[in-house]
């Protein structure tokens, strides 16, 4: 497998990033741990004339723990994040769905920035973002500006950042609450057949908030507003899990494919939600 | 349109200095180009881990990186962990807990464990299941390669706690 041929940039700065994006325009693709993008360009479905590697690009890999937010480098991998005991014990969503993404040399390699920039209905990170209403900063020409992890995903592969920038960070509030992140899968290293990420607030016995986003159940990541409000003001009972699971049924928008058909990711979907909503209030 | 490009790595503590296109896989430059051939092709789309070597730390599918990535790195693949006359514990205990039958996958299997037991000495069955989840073996059926790794880990700690 010989990907087609490109001009290789390893710049040392975001500076260095833009010019180039700037001088070669379309021709031009970031790329980060390369474990999506890569196999694309192996397999030809994707053709970049100019590569532009960040890994040496500064301060893009820390993980900052503020009062109220948490802000991750784009360049941070998922086994950093997997590692990182302070941010685990802050937001162990995080922790838990990293360990669910791909193998161990992918978690190496694969970064929380190229995960939500891709755009792969796939790929876990977007509706764990969605789910935890992060912001994703990007910088392009014309500065910087940050976009709701919420209002990011337009169809596949297609998000709201513009070509020329490029996402530098990822700022979540700090989360509370019950969590839990549930995925079916063919087999350990898959993408999900059906994934839930699931926040939930118990204040003496009701579910004050609760926030439910579902991934590759639709060409882009699904948060479920309706289902969160489902369970608010509920005590997270039977019937309050079976109007959640119904109201999620009704955002997304599953097609058939190898992992299976319609009516057989739809049933999946709710078993995963009506599980990863069990485990978050009994963590609550 | 894209030149070779002059590159320098260090494989198994030897620095090697070539030319090469970016686009090349690193899995082909250490095959081919270095005739290191421990590391294998299994998949090349990956998922198998047949490729697996270190690089500054980290357990890589060589097959999934571009030799340009590489360039300035360290990289240790079987070659540089142990050989015939000085094997290291995880060969020696997958030789006798028949921890391979055809050994294709064997060279990503040991490069991949001694990272593993690296990060997590005393590992149980369960995480050297989920620690070596990027390695397939059509043969075995894991159940001796996990055994050979609770072996070599056992002696390894044991060694360590004799000079210690
Ligand atoms: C065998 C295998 C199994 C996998 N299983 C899973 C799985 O179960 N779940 C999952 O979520 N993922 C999975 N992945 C994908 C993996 O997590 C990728 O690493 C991840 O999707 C992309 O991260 P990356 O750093 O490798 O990005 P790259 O491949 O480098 O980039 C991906 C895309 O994002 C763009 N991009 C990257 N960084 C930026 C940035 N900072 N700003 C703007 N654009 C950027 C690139 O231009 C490219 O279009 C799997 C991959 C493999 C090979
Ligand atoms: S050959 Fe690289 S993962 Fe299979
Ligand atoms: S021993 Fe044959 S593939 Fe593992």
């Amino acid at each position: 497998m010989i990907p087609a041929a490109f001009e290789y940039y390893r710049p040392k700065d975001m500076a260095g990033v833009l010019s180039i994006l700037e001088e070669q325009g379309d021709d031009a693709r970031v790329m980060a741990g390369g474990h999506s993008l890569i196999p694309m360009m192996k397999l030809r479905m994707a053709d970049v004339p100019h590569l532009i590697d960040l890994q040496d690009v500064e301060g893009m890999s820390g993980i900052d723990l503020g009062a109220e937010t948490i802000r991750i480098g784009a360049m941070v991998t998922q086994h950093d994040i997997i590692e990182h005991e302070p941010l685990a014990s802050v937001a162990p969503i995080l922790r838990e769905a990293a360990l669910q993404i791909a193998d161990p040399q992918v978690r190496y390699m694969g970064t929380v920035g190229g995960n939500v920039a891709n755009g792969d209905p796939g790929n876990d990170m977007p509706g764990l973002m969605q789910c935890l209403d992060a912001a994703f900063t990007v910088v392009g020409p014309d500065g910087q500006r940050d976009i709701p992890a919420r209002n990011f995903y337009e169809a596949a592969y297609m998000t709201a950042r513009e070509d020329e920038e490029v996402l530098t960070t990822v700022t979540i509030p700090m989360p509370i609450g019950g969590y839990a992140y549930e995925k079916q899968k063919r087999k350990i290293g898959d993408y999900a057949t059906a994934a839930a990420a699931v926040q939930i607030v118990n204040d003496g016995g009701t579910c004050a908030s609760a926030s439910i986003a579902m991934t590759n159940l639709s060409d882009t990541p699904i948060y479920s507003e309706a289902a969160g409000a489902a369970l608010v003001g509920t005590s997270v009972d039977d019937a309050a899990m079976s109007a959640a699971v119904a109201a999620m049924l009704g955002d997304i928008d599953p097609t058939e494919d190898n992992r299976g058909p319609i009516a057989f990711k739809k049933h999946v979907a709710g078993v995963i939600l009506r599980r990863a909503i069990e485990r978050a209030w009994s963590r609550a | 349109m894209s030149k070779k490009q002059h590159y320098k790595i260090t494989v198994n503590g030897k620095e090697e200095e070539f030319l090469a296109e970016p686009r090349e896989l690193l899995i082909y430059t250490l095959r081919e180009r270095l005739n290191i051939t421990g590391p294998h092709i299994g998949c090349e789309t990956s998922h198998c881990g047949a490729c697996t070597v270190t690089i500054d730390g980290k357990s890589v599918k060589a097959c999934t990186m571009f030799v340009a990535q590489a360039d300035g790195k360290d990289i240790t693949t079987i070659e540089g962990i142990g050989g015939p006359d000085d094997l290291h514990p995880l060969q020696k205990a997958f030789k006798e807990h028949h921890g391979l039958q055809c050994g294709y996958c064997t060279p990503g299997m040991i490069t991949r464990a001694t990272k593993l037991l690296e990060e997590n000495p005393k590992p149980t069955e369960e995480e050297i299941r989920f620690g070596m989840a990027g390695n397939l073996c059509r043969c075995t059926g894991y159940q001796n390669i996990v055994k050979s790794i609770m072996a070599a880990a056992a002696e390894m700690n044991a060694a360590k706690e004799a000079t210690e």
